[in-house]
């Protein structure tokens, strides 16, 4: 018996195995280029694949990479958790190469492979158009080539990019995804443009670790505070892996000084919240709380029943066995959250996929 | 209702407030161009002195980037949070069915009709040449 039999996962991470299985997506300049230049690897920073939290010890092969293949994935986690739908989130260094051509043609060959490798060999993936933030242009340019693959669920980047997100210079971007119903998944991590802190760099993982939820916050504030969601009514943003817990103070915060000093911004005419409210979710896993009782206060504190979503985060080490969700989530939360919500927030999860 | 004459409208100019006690009431009296409106100088939100607050206008704007000033001189922003009040109704901008200020009907009577009563002009001594700021409650 599966865990959350019809639960929609809207985090799992395929691994891509190496530059070689990239290269029948690339064309000849790019396929010369990475085997010349010896390119390969392509890791985020945010995830060393060597480090415990970057895989669940269960869940790593002998050799090799995790989560590498549609049918590791489909036994390790949506046979065990009964999972109808997930949604693949690949991590590789294309969102964050200096170059921002490179990091195109990477995005490129990354989403080609995830169509090849994953949503035509098992019916019950889906995936996001992974893009180049180093280039909005760029980037619209795949939200065009991969949107009318109804499979593609939504745009993904990591939260910390070369600018803050709601400047005018990604409105290309975010048109796009509100133009295609494709939310803006913004997912933990970081082009290392600036110092991982606003103190500048941390030495240690533990550090960047902790304050990243302050990224989630400074790129939510911008998207609010210069007028994203005014601009664009119909765009949603999914905050991935952001730890959950900060959202409540950061609520309480952004309403209290928006009040005080709202004439700064006087487009700005619902409070952050509502607006938050409305346009922002957040994948459950990880959710950082102590306990039962802390993880019911803060999901009360939070006030909706709407924003949360199912994820298991996978293969990352965040719960043990098949207990996906945080202890503390009341019933009818649970059910909103493995199911109802993914599915609003998701409007291409309601069709029939079709084929590309 | 008792009404109380507060002090003569010259006391305020256009465009300035003044504080006064009133049947033991702190009240901000406003002059609006000619107009007098009186509020309770305590804050709705958390008590502040808010007739000592900024007096501005309402910025509004409808599209990202827009930036205007309305109703110039008609807001209030309280020292303490910068919530703000309109200064004709104490209506407050950011909770306005749920926060307002106390407002309190405020009219100007000549000296003439303030000294035939009924009212009561605690420290205020009147003479008929002047205006007065009357307030009722």
């Amino acid at each position: 018996m599966s865990r959350y039999p019809g639960a929609i996962d809207c985090d799992i991470h395929p691994t891509v195995p190496g530059i070689e299985s990239l290269l029948p997506y690339m064309d000849d300049y790019w396929q010369e280029a990475f085997v010349s230049r010896g390119i390969d690897g392509l890791e985020m920073a945010s995830y060393p694949p060597g480090a415990p939290i970057s895989c669940r010890a269960d869940w790593r092969p002998a050799k090799g990479r995790p989560a590498a293949d549609a049918a590791t994935i489909a036994r390790q986690s949506l046979d065990v958790m009964g999972t109808a739908l997930a949604i693949c989130n690949p991590l590789t260094g294309g969102q964050v190469a200096v170059s921002e051509s490179m990091g195109a043609a990477v995005c490129r060959a990354v989403n080609d492979w995830i169509c090849k490798e994953f949503l035509d060999k098992d019916a019950r993936f889906r995936a996001s158009i992974v893009v180049p933030p180093q280039s909005p242009e760029l980037a619209v340019e795949e939200i065009e080539r991969r949107a009318p693959d109804r499979r593609f669920v939504q745009v993904m980047i990591p939260v910390a990019v070369e600018m803050m997100l709601g400047r005018r210079y990604y409105w290309p971007l975010l048109a796009a995804c509100e133009k295609h119903g494709l939310p803006l998944g913004l997912h933990a991590g970081s082009l290392h443009r600036y110092p991982t802190t606003s103190n500048g760099w941390s030495s240690h993982y533990i550090q960047d670790y902790v304050s990243h939820s302050q990224t989630f916050e400074d790129q939510l504030l911008s998207l609010i505070h210069e007028g994203a969601f005014l601009k664009f009514p119909g765009l949603r943003v999914v905050l991935i892996e952001s730890g959950v817990s900060w959202l409540p103070g950061f609520l309480w915060r952004a309403i209290k000084t928006w009040r005080g000093v709202r004439a700064e911004v006087p487009y700005v005419k619902r409070s952050p919240a509502e607006i938050v409210r409305e346009h922002v979710r957040l994948t459950a896993q990880p959710f950082d709380a102590p306990d039962a009782a802390a993880v019911a206060r803060i999901i009360e504190m939070i006030d909706s029943d709407a924003m949360l979503l199912f994820a298991t985060d996978y293969p990352h080490w965040q719960f043990e066995g098949d207990r996906a969700v945080p202890e503390g989530v009341a019933t009818p939360v649970l059910a909103k959250m493995l199911i109802d919500n993914p599915i609003a927030t998701y409007p291409r999860l309601k069709e029939n996929p079709t084929w590309a | 209702m008792q009404r109380y004459v507060v002090a003569p409208a010259a006391e305020i100019p256009p465009g300035t407030r003044k504080v006064f006690t009133v049947g033991g009431r702190p009240i901000g009296i406003f002059n609006l161009d000619g107009e007098f409106f009186g509020l309770l100088n305590r804050c709705p939100h958390q008590g502040g002195s808010l007739c000592d607050g900024l007096i501005t206008g309402l910025a509004v704007g409808d599209r990202p980037g827009e930036f205007r000033m309305i109703r110039k001189g008609e807001m209030v922003r309280c020292p303490w949070h910068g919530w703000e009040f309109d200064i004709r109704t104490g209506q407050s901008w950011c909770e306005p069915a749920k926060v307002r200020a106390r407002a309190y009907p405020t009219e100007i009577a000549s000296g003439a009709e303030v000294v035939k009563g009924p009212y009561v002009a605690e420290t205020v001594p009147v003479t008929v040449e002047e205006q007065y700021v009357v307030v009722e409650f």
